[in-house]
């Protein structure tokens, strides 16, 4: 491998912010950002060996339609690589192991869990423990909101947030659940629970809709791994990375940046520091 | 053996669609339930292991974590009444089929040709309820038994018969080819008959038309040689049907007028749409000279204008009304998602980029009783809106603009609006990325869905009134992931040059799109027993017309065929090569290497001559108001604020995926809350550039009534005021046209036609007059022109609507302007005059009358003042600017004030006044809706730049934003006419529509 940061985002079977997600990866620092389609990956065309960083995306996995990403999780699972003989998720397991970054953000969260990536408690990364069901208020929601950052996280994606961010939602299905009562404490004792929906100061966690927009347990917006190299979102930070993409930044002083824009830097300066 | 796997949710879990479900049956049933839970079905009828079984329940459609699973067990329990919900054999499935590709990977191995897996939902209702109050809510409710079906048990059936039965809902049918000949050697009823039993929506006169080509001896001859009997061939029949059907044809834009006006003056018009509509086009471009940016107009699926060196942009709007007035889901997500292959299909094909979408509905809170066949508006709402979510949010295409329209009128037929924009490489392999072509030899391929019996007549039924026999095999669903999955393959195709020429499958199905592809050179020959189905049985006339969704149709040379289906495999898209575009001159259809259809384009394409129109124009006098005056205006504001039309429609907006793509700029929704309505939509397409897309709309039916030429005027200037409100540059800006119209075509059935004639020409004049002076070519657009609800003695018909959609450039999106008013001190200006013209306006609505003093548009003065605001906002001057529409100054006012959180004072004495001053008060003032006004917000240290770029303009300063949340109107007297906290106002916007 060369001696650049190499960041890879998977599209396809209904995915949609891979546009965006690989414009976040190179405003965030990243040499190359390839969008790959699922067919050229099955296909043996692009390999997930070849980088460092591999973004999960928002969209519609098989139009969510056995729940969200359940059918891509399914396929991820049991595809087989083509000229291989691998299975895809043989590709996904590695690329964990070798020290690399995931991130998934809606969808791409979605399916991280449902494939067990996240929060992946004892480093098995195979078995669901948590999930991200319908909105308790029934219906898609596209609303912007406030993001408390966990500072005691290992997360290596939100390095350097202060209090918290401010970021869009765009689901039907984003609510947060635990298989056991166990799950939830331990997701809080490791603070695995990076980021939680708050009040506009991110004092504290909020229940409450239109905050809360989902009704999350524990008002969990983002989940990493106990690595802090694998996280997932609810929200969407590859949609604020420059000032037009906020929804007052016609009536607020902003800075140039987005919010979002820290998680790719962070990728891309761990990526540089640690894989390079 | 078919197994039914039943997913529940945990006992512990919510279950928000039971939730939604027992408020819907409160709130539209007037029936109160305990409790409703919904359970999963999947019916897989395949030839599966027993531990297969459980592995693809436990797997793929089970989340451990909220559900369980069993296989052939039923879960429900702890109810009264059970109902089950499916779809009836051969609809859209899109649950089932995704379940069935699941389920294939487990076992590693293709279903075999008839298995599948179908879907179903089963609701377990609880409380105290009779079978005739369940059956009530299964067909009020949860079923449209149009495209689905029900049963529902009680809690006593249910144990005895342990749950419900397997049911596959299974296309029963053979193969057959049956190919019928028509006898059209009959009298002129049973012609006619043909017609209407066919649903061919001919007129006896077509019917003629076809009866004499048929006589030809040529013809016969010809006939004769490839095997044909002289008779015409069902397949031909239907193919004529479709192909001169008013909804691919358009007659009445293309018929002859005979216009007579209220003076008695008489004139020929030859075709509207060129007289008018195309004229505009032309005309304009000739005026913008050197900068004309049209690139391609009306000849493709939608039109083409310049956006910088590099890119193109591509603009089309349809409508599906008649669809959704029968399955307001289906039609409405067909709508979407058919309108998105409008400039997918548009040159060699274009990115989408954004939707819009515009809703004309009945009002949803309506009770009186309707007639047999219609559905109550709410459903009609509910199933449009979430249609529309469903295709557009899972396409991952943000939609940026729109808005909701509502009049009693629109129950007879729902109007529903789809629109998408994309963007084009200027050049593709060397071409312009707009121009496509066929050489003779290049092979006829269909990608994506396959053919059913979906949309059969959809065509030729939307080119009637909505009836008692509406056919219910017009009705489609979409299907946005196979749409997507076909889109992510033929983008890439593109790029490497592997078609030649593409178009999308719509109305009329492969008839109308290999048909127009044909009369690119002059011909083709195609097999339809190569088209795959979705199930056997289809006779070929059926596979011709079907409009099952999700398909486009290529030009592929021979010598890209094999990287072009070898690519189309790796994307897990299907393409069949159905046959050859040839120079024959015919269009010719097999069936194997049978001859089914031999018809010569020529006869096709121009065998049809000018329909005759008689038109005659006499204005309507309606009741003149006698309104008295008052001192304070304040409860009318607030009612005018809480009317539907002007309401907030968030609850809607909010399940629309805006910002997908990464692209917004100016999002619907804006100010210190996020909860202002924006007038425009700003989007960057290229993220690495700040030129922005600016995107809006007019729209203002309740005109009509008085005079469809100021509706017209109104609806344009309204699109144009809003995309300037935001900064949207006049330099670069095309519009298109949207005519829904109700039947104008004189008849037995409709004895005013020609008044409603009348209203279509002068709608037209009106749309030329104005859009000369704006500089705005139009680029496309569509008519849908039989609007009507008739079941023979009741008759709806829409009042005239033209939707008026504009796409144009702002060079630097960083400088676009919000409505929402910014700080405290900042000067209120308002642009334009206004003048006693309550005429159609919400407020008279409001007191039950529509009045006479239209708005009437002066549009020399509207451009020049809305250049020089333009560059009033390019030099940074411009705080806010919010359009002034619906409810006048003080709704704008009231809108502009609780979205920047800041109130607004207003002395009414400052406004420029047009006409005579007898008029002049503040009723009129407040809520006359004069149209090409806006009001603008601007720091006071930019008031003189500001005032000095706008100088020689009419425009006024009437006011001041303030710290305290109040908007306060002195009317002329000097004393308050207005005065009420904007949380007061701001609820009574929001509250209408909140819960919906």
């Amino acid at each position: 491998m060369s001696d650049k940061s190499r960041a890879i985002v998977i599209t396809g079977n209904g995915t949609n912010c891979e546009t965006e997600a690989a414009h976040a990866c190179r405003l965030g620092g990243f040499d190359e950002a390839v969008i790959a389609h699922i067919a050229e990956i099955l296909s043996g065309e692009i390999r997930l060996d070849d980088f460092h960083f591999l973004n999960l995306t928002g969209g519609f996995l098989d139009g969510d339609d056995l729940g969200s990403a359940k059918a891509q999780a399914n396929r991820l699972t049991n595809a087989k690589v083509a000229g291989t003989g691998e299975r895809l998720v043989e590709q996904f397991i590695r690329f964990i192991d070798s020290g690399k970054l995931i991130l998934g953000v809606c969808n791409g969260f979605q399916l991280m869990v449902k494939m067990g990536m996240l929060p992946a408690l004892d480093g098995d990364h195979l078995s669901q423990t948590v999930t991200l069901t319908h909105n308790d208020c029934g219906r898609f929601q596209d609303r912007w909101c406030y993001l408390k950052v966990d500072q005691g996280s290992p997360c290596i994606f939100t390095k350097g947030i202060e209090k918290g961010i401010y970021l869009p939602v765009r689901h039907g299905e984003g609510k947060f659940l635990c298989n056991t009562t166990e799950t939830i404490e331990r997701i809080e004792s490791g603070h695995l629970a990076v980021f939680k929906y708050s009040d506009e100061n991110y004092e504290a966690p909020s229940m409450d809709f239109p905050l809360n927009p989902n009704g999350s347990q524990n008002a969990v917006a983002g989940l990493c791994d106990p690595t802090g190299r694998l996280m997932g979102l609810m929200p969407h930070p590859e949609a604020f990375v420059h000032y037009t993409q906020h929804p007052r930044w016609t009536r607020e002083e902003l800075p140039e940046d987005g919010d979002g824009l820290m998680l790719y830097r962070n990728a891309a300066e761990y990526v540089r520091n640690n894989l390079l | 053996m078919a197994h039914r796997i039943e997913i529940a949710l945990k006992d512990s879990i919510r279950d928000p669609r039971g939730e939604r479900i027992r408020n819907e049956i409160a709130h539209f049933l007037h029936l109160s339930v305990d409790e409703v839970r919904s359970i999963d079905v999947y019916t897989v009828d395949a030839d599966l292991s027993r531990d297969l079984l459980e592995k693809i329940a436990g797997g793929p459609f089970c989340d451990p974590v909220i559900q369980t699973w069993t296989v052939d067990r039923p879960q429900g329990k702890d109810f009264n009444f059970a109902v089950e919900v499916g779809f009836r054999p051969g609809v859209t499935d899109n649950v089932g089929r995704t379940a069935r590709e699941a389920a294939e990977y487990l076992a590693a191995q293709s279903f075999s040709p008839g298995e599948g897996v179908y879907s179903s939902v089963q609701y377990l209702i609880k409380g105290d309820l009779r079978l005739e109050d369940v059956q009530n809510i299964a067909t009020g409710l949860l079923c449209n038994t149009l495209i689905q079906r029900y049963s529902v048990v009680s809690a006593a059936e249910f144990a005895a018969k342990r749950g419900f039965p397997v049911y596959v809902p299974k296309v029963a049918g053979e193969t057959r080819t049956e190919v019928r000949e028509i006898d059209l050697e009959v009298s002129d009823e049973e012609l006619m008959k043909i017609s209407k039993d066919g649903v061919l929506a001919l007129t006896l006169e077509e019917m003629k038309i076809i009866q004499s080509h048929y006589r030809d001896p040529k013809v016969v001859a010809e006939r004769a040689s490839q095997g044909l009997g002289a008779r015409p061939t069902d397949v031909e029949l239907e193919c004529l049907a479709q192909t001169w059907s008013e909804h691919c044809k358009h007659k009445i834009f293309a018929g002859t007028v005979q216009y007579e006006d209220e003076n008695g003056n008489r004139q020929e018009i030859k075709s509207l749409f060129k007289s008018f509509i195309q004229r505009t086009t032309k005309d304009v471009r000739e005026k913008l000279g050197d900068k004309d940016f049209c690139l391609s107009v009306f000849k493709d699926n939608a039109g083409v204008i310049r956006f910088n060196d590099k890119q193109s942009l591509v603009f089309k709007v349809e409508t599906h009304n008649s669809p959704s007035a029968l399955d307001p889901y289906g039609g409405a997500l067909t709508g979407i998602v058919g309108v998105n292959r409008d400039p997918f299909g548009t040159g060699q094909g274009a990115k989408l980029i954004f939707n819009t979408d515009v809703f004309c509905f009945a009002d949803p809170f309506y009770d009186k009783p309707l007639p047999s066949r219609l559905l109550h508006p709410r459903r009609i709402y509910e199933g449009v809106v979430e249609g529309v979510e469903h295709g557009g949010n899972k396409s991952g295409i943000p939609t940026v603009n729109g808005s909701i329209v509502f009049d009693e009128r629109f129950c007879g037929k729902p109007l529903v609006f789809c629109g998408t924009a994309g963007l084009m490489p200027a050049e593709v392999n060397g071409k312009p990325g707009h121009e496509k072509n066929i050489i003779p030899g290049d092979l006829i391929v269909m990608s994506g869905g396959r053919i059913g019996k979906d949309g059969i007549h959809g065509a030729t039924f939307s080119s009637e009134e909505l009836n008692e026999n509406s056919p219910v095999t017009a009705v489609q669903i979409g299907d946005p992931i196979t749409q997507k999955r076909m889109f992510d393959f033929l983008i890439r195709a593109r790029d490497k040059g592997l078609y030649r020429f593409i178009t999308d499958n719509g109305a009329g199905g492969l008839s109308s799109s290999i048909g127009e592809m044909a009369g690119e050179c002059g011909g083709c020959r195609m097999d339809l027993a190569k088209a795959p189905l979705k199930y056997p049985g289809l006779n070929p006339w059926e596979i011709l017309i079907s409009e099952a969704q999700e398909r486009m149709s290529m030009a592929v040379p021979p010598e890209r065929i094999d990287e072009f289906l070898a690519m189309s495999r790796r994307f897990g898209v299907e393409s069949t090569v159905l046959g050859e575009f040839t120079d024959s001159g015919v269009f010719h259809i097999l069936y194997g290497d049978k001859t089914v259809a031999w018809l010569p384009m020529a006869f096709m394409h121009e065998g049809l001559p000018p329909m005759q129109l008689p038109a005659k124009w006499t204005p309507p006098v309606h009741e003149e108001p006698v309104l008295a005056g008052k001192s304070d205006f304040t409860a009318e504001l607030r009612a005018l604020l809480s009317s539907l039309n002007i309401c907030s429609k968030e609850s809607v907006v909010r399940r629309y995926d805006h910002e997908v793509q990464g692209g917004s700029v100016v999002k619907p929704f804006t100010g210190v809350t996020n909860d202002g309505p924006s007038d425009a939509a700003v989007v960057r397409p290229i993220l690495d550039s700040f030129e922005g897309v600016v995107t809006a709309h007019g729209i203002c039916p309740r005109y009509s009534d008085i005079d469809a030429y100021h509706m017209t005027a109104n609806a344009v200037d309204e699109a144009l005021r809003n995309y300037v409100a935001v900064g949207g540059s006049l330099d670069l800006v095309a519009g298109l046209d949207n005519f829904c119209w109700c039947d104008p075509v004189l008849s037995e059935k409709t004895p005013d036609g020609p008044y409603k004639m009348a209203q279509l020409v002068r709608s037209n004049q009106a749309l030329y007059d104005i859009c000369m002076v704006y500089n705005l070519p139009l680029i496309s657009g569509k008519d849908s022109m039989k609007n009507d609800f008739y079941d023979g003695t009741t008759k709806i018909s829409i009042p005239p609507t033209l939707l008026f959609s504009v796409i144009g450039k702002m060079d630097d999106s960083r400088k676009a302007v919000t409505m929402d008013v910014k700080k405290p001190g900042d000067l209120v200006y308002l642009l334009g005059k206004t003048a006693d013209e309550l005429g159609g306006s919400e407020f008279l609505a409001l007191k039950g009358f529509v009045g006479n003093n239209v708005p009437k548009v002066d549009a020399e003065k509207a451009y020049r003042r809305y250049q020089a605001y333009h560059k009033a906002v390019m030099a940074g001057t411009v705080a806010s600017c919010h359009d002034l529409s619906d409810g006048g100054l003080a709704v704008a006012a009231a809108e502009a004030a609780f979205a920047g959180g800041f109130g607004i004072s207003l002395d009414l004495a400052k406004i420029l006044w047009k006409g005579d001053q007898s008029g002049r008060n503040d009723l009129a003032l407040l809520f006359s809706e004069s149209a090409s006004r806006h009001l603008v917000t601007v720091r006071p240290d930019k008031q003189g730049e500001f005032e000095a770029l706008m100088s020689s303009n009419c425009f006024a300063c009437v006011g001041v934003v303030t710290e305290e949340p109040m908007l306060a109107i002195t009317g002329l007297s000097g004393s308050a006419v207005i005065k009420a906290a904007l949380a007061e106002l701001k609820e009574a916007w929001q509250n209408t529509l909140r819960e919906l």
